[in-house]
């Protein structure tokens, strides 16, 4: 249920009266997605998406995290 | 997959469960509160290849398993009525009421559509004026703002014939609930990623604080998982308590405040009996008073059904982390995916069905 999915954000709606739709692609299979909880992304970013919803944008820094603290173990800083 | 394969490294993998091993001295009980990571772990095998020192039990992250017999009774009575069209995710239909589920009423000629996004309960009142759309509205915090803004749209645009039947539930209460419990067994948390895109952790630290004890905010990709359990167990050895944050990519201390604004604005917390565990103080959501026209339990009389819980069922232990699937007489037995008792034996996010699915028999 709490299922969130990585995609790209395609394209983005205007921003009208109505809330602010946009088109996000998951590998390569594109969805209508309601961007108005993340009313800042532009396309080439990547946002997390629940049941059409985009209720995050992946910060690319930080995704890197996981791997810079396997190297820092390694390094015998951890563990 | 962008995001999702290059956190599924096998060679990552082996070297966090080394570091695990390392870290650990003594036993130590993780809960992983959200079923979704329940399955990451059970499908990849993690929680096999764990040390022994380390046990993870399931947690009540089930939003299908947790919502009450009565409110699965209601939705069945409610959609029996003529020119109703109730709509839910697929998860829901298949979980047993007191007598019949969600799909045996479809059988039986009711209107039961699978959306899978309450806009499109939304469009299907857009679509059919003369008929009362109903969404089955369940789901934790992550859910919930979705489920806020389709509301707010119905009253927005007038659209008085859609309504939701609100299961919606908070995680932060039923954490709570577990770690009172005279059978606690619970050292430190994985939280649930995705709520805390919505919610930040802000409302962890004083849960972290008042029984000291590590909540890790976790993601739902194996070396997440992996890195969740390290950092959790590090800080059990350390003596530490407090909340970190693995899923730092998708979650901020702060969350979406957007999100939460809407959610404020259409919700407000009350009491909820949750499925199997029973009332937990300030667990739940309904619609504020503005928005009541547009709850199908104001809409609807249901309010005369008396619920009736499968007296074989040990869901509600499988759910607070006391008992293991597989420790239930019932598993495999009297309960199968096929003829379930319970909600936790269907469900996606589901414990058992988990370890039905991947083979992880007595």
């Amino acid at each position: 249920m709490c299922l969130g999915v990585p995609g790209r954000v395609e394209e983005v709606g205007p921003a009208g009266p109505d809330v602010v739709m946009g088109r996000v692609s998951f590998g390569g299979v594109v969805k209508d997605v309601c961007l108005a909880y993340t009313p800042d992304v532009r396309p080439g970013d990547y946002v997390i998406v629940h049941v059409g919803f985009a209720i995050a944008v992946l910060d690319e820094q930080e995704a890197a995290r996981v791997f810079e603290s396997l190297a820092a173990m390694d390094a015998g800083s951890g563990g | 997959m962008r995001y999702v394969d290059e956190y599924r490294g096998e060679a990552e993998s082996r070297r966090y469960l080394d570091a695990i091993a390392r870290t650990a001295t003594r036993p130590w009980m993780l809960m992983e509160v959200c079923g979704g990571q329940t399955h990451t772990l059970v499908r990849s095998g993690i929680d096999r290849m764990l040390p022994e020192t380390v046990t993870l039990v399931h947690g009540p992250g089930c939003p299908v398993c947790v919502t009450s017999v009565e409110l699965i009774d209601q939705a069945i009575e409610i959609v029996r009525r003529p020119g109703v069209i109730l709509a839910s995710f697929g998860d829901m239909l298949r979980v047993p009421g007191s007598g019949d589920d969600l799909l045996s009423a479809r059988s039986a000629g009711a209107d039961v559509r699978i959306v899978y996004s309450p806009l499109d309960a939304l469009a299907l009142a857009r679509k059919h004026p003369d008929r009362d759309v109903v969404f089955f509205a369940v789901g934790f915090e992550t859910t919930a703002p979705a489920n806020a803004m389709a509301v707010w749209q119905a009253a927005r645009a007038g659209l008085r014939n859609f309504s939701i039947l609100c299961a919606h539930v908070r995680v932060p209460p039923a954490m709570e609930a577990i770690l009172s419990a005279p059978d606690n067994r619970v050292d430190a948390f994985l939280a649930a990623g995705h709520v805390c895109a919505v919610m930040g952790y802000r409302e962890y630290e004083p849960l972290a604080e008042r029984w000291r004890v590590p909540i890790v905010v976790t993601g739902f990709e194996p070396l997440d998982l992996l890195q969740g359990i390290h950092m959790a167990v590090r800080a059990l050895e350390q003596g530490r308590w407090g909340v970190e944050n693995q899923y730092a990519r998708v979650v901020s201390r702060d969350g979406n405040r957007r999100a939460q604004t809407l959610m404020g604005d259409v919700f407000e917390v009350v009491d909820r009996a949750w499925r199997g565990i029973g009332e937990i103080p300030a667990s739940g959501l309904r619609l504020r008073e503005p928005y009541r026209v547009h709850d199908a339990q104001a809409r609807f009389p249901v309010s005369h059904i008396r619920p009736r819980e499968s007296a074989d069922c040990r869901a509600g232990q499988v759910l607070r982390g006391v008992l293991r699937p597989t420790d239930c007489p019932a598993f495999d037995a009297a309960c199968t995916p096929e003829h379930p008792l319970g909600a936790p034996m269907v469900s996606s996010e589901g414990a058992c069905a988990a370890y039905y699915r991947y083979g992880k028999r007595s």
